[in-house]
């Protein structure tokens, strides 16, 4: 039809006109959104109630994460972040095999607990092979042995008006002229009372080693490994984690990731 | 109406007529993909940065290979080098995969900042982007299949018929040539292509998306199961997403080489302006 026709040499040149423009836009056009008190970012993060919102109604309270088999467990848990906290409280409890390490229990609950590893070890374990899940993009598989959380907070009594479990780390994850940030994240009630919700003290049939949050860390397993907080030294029951860090509830959560990590 | 201009004025015959061919409903949710899609692309490739491998089955191999393809930098005589991995071959890939950016300060980075949102490494703001355009893009597929349902949009326009198939091998040659029919409806090739887009790459981007969420994995678990695993949905998501950059630069093609001005009007303003009819009386083949 002999009518608007265009050469082959016309076409590649819009074609990669058009390219080229959508590169441009892509380079920094919008690394205003890196901003995290900027309003459109604020609208955009709207976005990670109704994600929240979506997983809590799909997955409900107790739906269980998949868990494999012995043959699944193909390597040594890929370790990430802090791999040989640098503090000295740490090091000194590490040199004595944390003998000395206790787990304080504390804030919203009626009975304060300190525990140590031995009394943890006593209470009833659950073992899980499960998937771990990083924000990153990678994945691994490997056997999780600890206390189901849930048991410790029975034993401390949580306040009804409790609605977070904050963990704090012994590590040091930041260091910057405004100071030494330490590692902390929170959970909801809900995933604290996760049946497979555990604070891990065993990884894959040993000791929890350093570089995996020896001596003890947490897995809940329908979330993302920032969300399972290594190197722990206490569980804080909050109403609220407005006033800790920068607000957000944890220390990825202060840069700008999702609170909730479900995806 | 300046619509004539896009017309030949050698030609003998007089311009087709104007026929309204998009629905309001098609334009709004067309144009409404297109920005979830520059934006979901741009900021999945951040999301791909921050660990630029993919794999097959349910977790990374790091202590043995399952990779597919890896993205990275690497030292070299020359030097530092960035390559690409596919299936264990290796390329380099210096100054757009792996390593780039300005020639006295390259990074090492899988994917360009131009092809990143943001541009420099920012996995927590690529994925608050990533997720928001990921809602916005699942909603309006939802409320397009409800309301082309509705319209007949679905059953008129989309659904390929026999007689599509059959006239499968000429429309074939025709866009092989570029050369194009303009009438009211769809020709094979685009139901073909507008319906794979919608009906198999989309929700096979969303689901593929969903399977690699934790929660999702414990809400619904055969999902990412019959997808071979969380790391093997990761790499079907990365291949769909070639799939679809390889539908736009087609479209593009096809719309620069079938008449941009009239193409674009009609999914702007929803009129298209279609053939001449034939002098030799075979109007009725067109009008169906």
């Amino acid at each position: 039809m002999p009518k608007f026709q265009l050469s082959r040499r016309q076409i590649l040149t819009a074609a990669s006109l058009g390219l080229s423009g959508l590169a441009l836009s892509g380079c920094d056009a919008f690394d205003f959104l890196q901003d995290r008190d900027d309003r459109v970012r604020n609208i955009l993060e709207g976005a990670n109630g109704l994600t929240y919102r979506a997983q809590r109604l799909l997955a409900g309270r107790d739906s269980l994460a998949q868990e494999y088999s012995e043959a699944d467990i193909r390597q040594p848990q890929r370790p990430n972040g802090v791999t040989a906290p640098d503090d000295e409280t740490y090091k000194a409890l590490l040199t004595n095999d944390f003998a000395d390490w206790r787990l304080e229990v504390t804030g919203l609950v009626e009975r304060p607990l300190s525990l140590s590893r031995q009394q943890l070890m006593n209470m009833p374990a659950r073992t899980q092979i499960t998937r771990h899940d990083c924000v990153e993009g990678w994945s691994c598989i490997a056997k999780w042995s600890g206390v189901p959380l849930a048991l410790v907070l029975d034993a401390a009594v949580v306040k009804p008006n409790a609605r977070y479990v904050v963990f704090h780390c012994l590590d040091t994850i930041e260091r910057s002229l405004s100071g030494e940030v330490k590692y902390y994240g929170s959970i909801d009630l809900i995933d604290a009372r996760h049946p497979q919700t555990i604070l891990a003290y065993g990884l894959n049939g040993k000791p929890l080693p350093v570089e995996n949050g020896a001596p003890l860390r947490a897995r809940v397993e329908r979330q993302l490994g920032y969300k399972m907080p290594k190197y722990l030294k206490g569980i804080e029951l909050v109403d609220s984690f407005a006033a800790m860090g920068l607000g957000k509830g944890g220390y990825w959560e202060d840069r700008g990731y999702d609170w909730y990590g479900g995806i | 109406m300046e619509a004539h201009t896009d017309q030949n004025p050698g030609l003998e015959r007089p311009p087709g007529e104007l026929v309204y061919r998009q629905s309001r409903w098609t334009r709004l949710t067309h144009w409404t993909w297109a920005l979830c899609l520059f934006f979901l692309l741009l900021s999945g490739l951040q999301i791909f940065n921050a660990h630029p491998a993919l794999y097959v089955g349910r977790q990374s191999g790091f202590q043995f290979d399952n990779s597919v393809l890896v993205i990275d930098a690497a030292d070299s005589d020359a030097g530092a080098i960035g390559y690409t991995e596919i299936f264990g071959h290796r390329f380099n890939t210096t100054g757009v995969f792996g390593l780039s950016g300005p020639p006295d300060f390259p990074r090492a980075r899988a994917f360009p900042s131009w092809a990143t949102i943001p541009s420099g490494q920012d996995l927590a703001t690529g994925r608050v982007v990533h997720f928001f355009f990921a809602w916005l893009l699942s909603a309006t597929l939802l409320a397009w299949f409800v309301a082309s349902l509705w319209n007949g949009h679905l059953r008129r326009d989309l659904a390929p018929t026999v007689r599509d198939f059959r006239k499968l091998p000429r429309d074939i040659v025709d866009h092989a040539r570029l050369k194009f029919h303009h009438s009211r409806d769809y020709n094979t090739l685009q139901k073909l292509a507008y319906g794979g887009v919608l009906f198999v790459l989309l929700p096979l981007m969303i689901v593929t998306g969903l399977a690699m969420s934790p929660s999702m994995n414990a809400a619904v678990p055969f999902l990412t199961d019959i997808l071979g695993g969380r790391q093997t949905a990761r790499t079907i998501h990365f291949a769909t997403m070639l799939i679809l950059v390889a539908f736009f630069l087609v479209h593009m093609l096809m719309i620069l080489a079938a008449g941009p001005i009239n193409e674009l009007r009609s999914i702007i303003t929803g009129w298209y302006r279609t053939d001449p009819p034939k002098p030799e009386a075979d109007a009725s083949e067109r009008s169906a």
